[in-house]
């Protein structure tokens, strides 16, 4: 099975939601990575408070997470259905 | 900390080795959704099937993911799909006709045989003569509903009956685990989201939530019977638990959160339509991303584990050496998301509850001085 015909079989629609999917990774890579760097930063300038930042660190994490596995739940849908 | 300073970071030895992983783990993975496509283009399109040698069974790795990942009316312990071993689980149908009818799942057949009417087609019960009938079966999530209830009366019953016996004295055994938990939940998610009057009163609820999402995400990870349902996964317990919400907070809206949704205080006449509809959208909508939050999370890392399993079989497909080549990391990366699924697993639980009291706390809200 060569690399063409496994590109002709996929049809448009899957081929759109797996690059949705793609996209929605990136936007989650890009917000987590801020919210990662901004509290290893406050971690930095204030050690005591590693606590605090981490637990809201996770909680920010999550909400971000939940924008973008919505957009691949919806690119699940549409690419199987 | 920019762009530019992420794609220096490209550079280095080790992402090198990272790359040729991801872009060799892409490609196999690229065969796995091809090879997927097989059963439904059988339904849609008259395609020609390419390449299938006859008597030879292809690997398809879409159809274990969502064997796994969906109800079904029995539980499916081990075997392959000729020779499946697996717990049928008993059938509830109310038929406005033909009344009540309680069977065994396995007159079905696994899906070969039609009983007294009704057909399991891709995992749900269908009438064969298309009458409307209500399905209050035990599927697989039910019965892990169940598993993981009775997990919690027995921890939660036994530890407040350790209470009620030993009042005054320190906690012993389960209490020690139990104990910190909850004084987690009443203080940093109750207390902190809903404020010292009014805490008590959504404590039971808060609890149960938590510790009920985090319970079933747990199970879902432990392959070995009662544990390995998707349950948290499947979209109607999470719209159930977030509709609870949605209605608690409803109830208890004070005069003020009304007044801020329809009325908003402090903004001009001119745009208050446009602020009392998003308002309105935003009662709805805050559950509703709720819901999609933990089912989103908990099944995309079920998905991920599945498909990094399938890898080691599609590359065995391709040759055995590379079959066996691959299982080595792909092991390694399955145990990795396991473990980053167990901190998912707690994490969801722990924002679905601090959500849920924040929405809380903001239907408490008193008026200040507007």
């Amino acid at each position: 099975m060569s690399l063409l015909t496994i590109l002709l079989d996929a049809s448009l629609a899957q081929a759109g939601a797996v690059i949705g999917a793609g996209l929605a990774a990136v936007g989650a890579g890009i917000g987590i990575g801020n919210i990662g760097g901004s509290a290893l930063q406050s971690i930095a300038r204030q050690p005591e408070m590693k606590g605090d930042v981490v637990a809201n660190m996770f909680v920010a994490a999550a909400l971000v997470e939940g924008a973008a596995l919505a957009a691949v739940a919806l690119a699940f849908i549409v690419g199987l259905a | 900390m920019g762009f530019t300073e992420i794609i220096r970071g490209f550079k280095g030895y080790k992402s090198g080795i990272y790359k040729i992983f991801a872009f060799v783990s892409l490609f196999l993975m690229m065969q796995s959704f091809a090879l997927a496509e097989e059963p439904q283009s059988e339904n849609k399109e008259v395609s020609g099937q390419h390449g299938e040698h006859p008597g030879e069974k292809k690997f398809e790795p879409g159809k274990l993911v969502m064997d796994h990942i969906a109800d079904s009316h029995e539980w499916h312990l081990w075997g392959s799909h000729e020779h499946p071993v697996s717990i049928p689980l008993p059938v509830i149908i109310y038929n406005k006709e033909r009344g009540l009818e309680i069977f065994s799942s396995s007159r079905f057949e696994h899906g070969h045989a039609s009983y007294n009417g009704y057909r399991i087609e891709e995992g749900k019960i269908v009438s064969q003569d298309e009458s409307a009938f209500y399905d209050f079966s035990i599927t697989k999530n039910v019965l892990a509903i169940f598993v993981a209830a009775a997990i919690i009366l027995m921890v939660f019953i036994s530890v407040a009956r350790t209470y009620t016996r030993n009042k005054d004295k320190a906690p012993t055994g389960l209490q020690n685990a139990i104990e910190p938990v909850i004084m987690f939940v009443r203080d940093d998610i109750a207390k902190a989201a809903i404020g010292e009057k009014h805490y008590a009163r959504f404590m039971p609820y808060l609890l149960t939530i938590f510790f009920f999402i985090w319970i079933n995400n747990l199970l879902g990870l432990i392959p070995i019977f009662p544990g390995g349902a998707n349950v948290t996964g499947n979209i109607a317990v999470p719209l159930v638990l977030a509709s609870f919400t949605l209605v608690i907070t409803l109830y208890n809206g004070n005069k003020n959160y009304w007044r801020h949704i329809f009325a908003m205080p402090g903004v001009p006449i001119y745009v208050l339509p446009i602020i009392t509809l998003l308002e309105v959208i935003g009662i709805f909508l805050k559950p509703f991303v709720l819901m999609v939050r933990l089912f989103a999370n908990i099944l995309a890392g079920h998905i991920v584990i599945l498909v990094f399993f399938c890898l080691i079989f599609v590359a065995g497909a391709a040759s055995p050496g590379a079959g066996w080549g691959t299982s080595l990391p792909a092991i390694a990366f399955t145990i990795f998301i396991n473990g980053l699924e167990l901190l998912v697993g707690f994490l969801q639980a722990f924002v679905f509850t601090f959500l849920s009291a924040i929405y809380f706390g903001m239907a408490l809200v008193e008026d200040e001085h507007h």
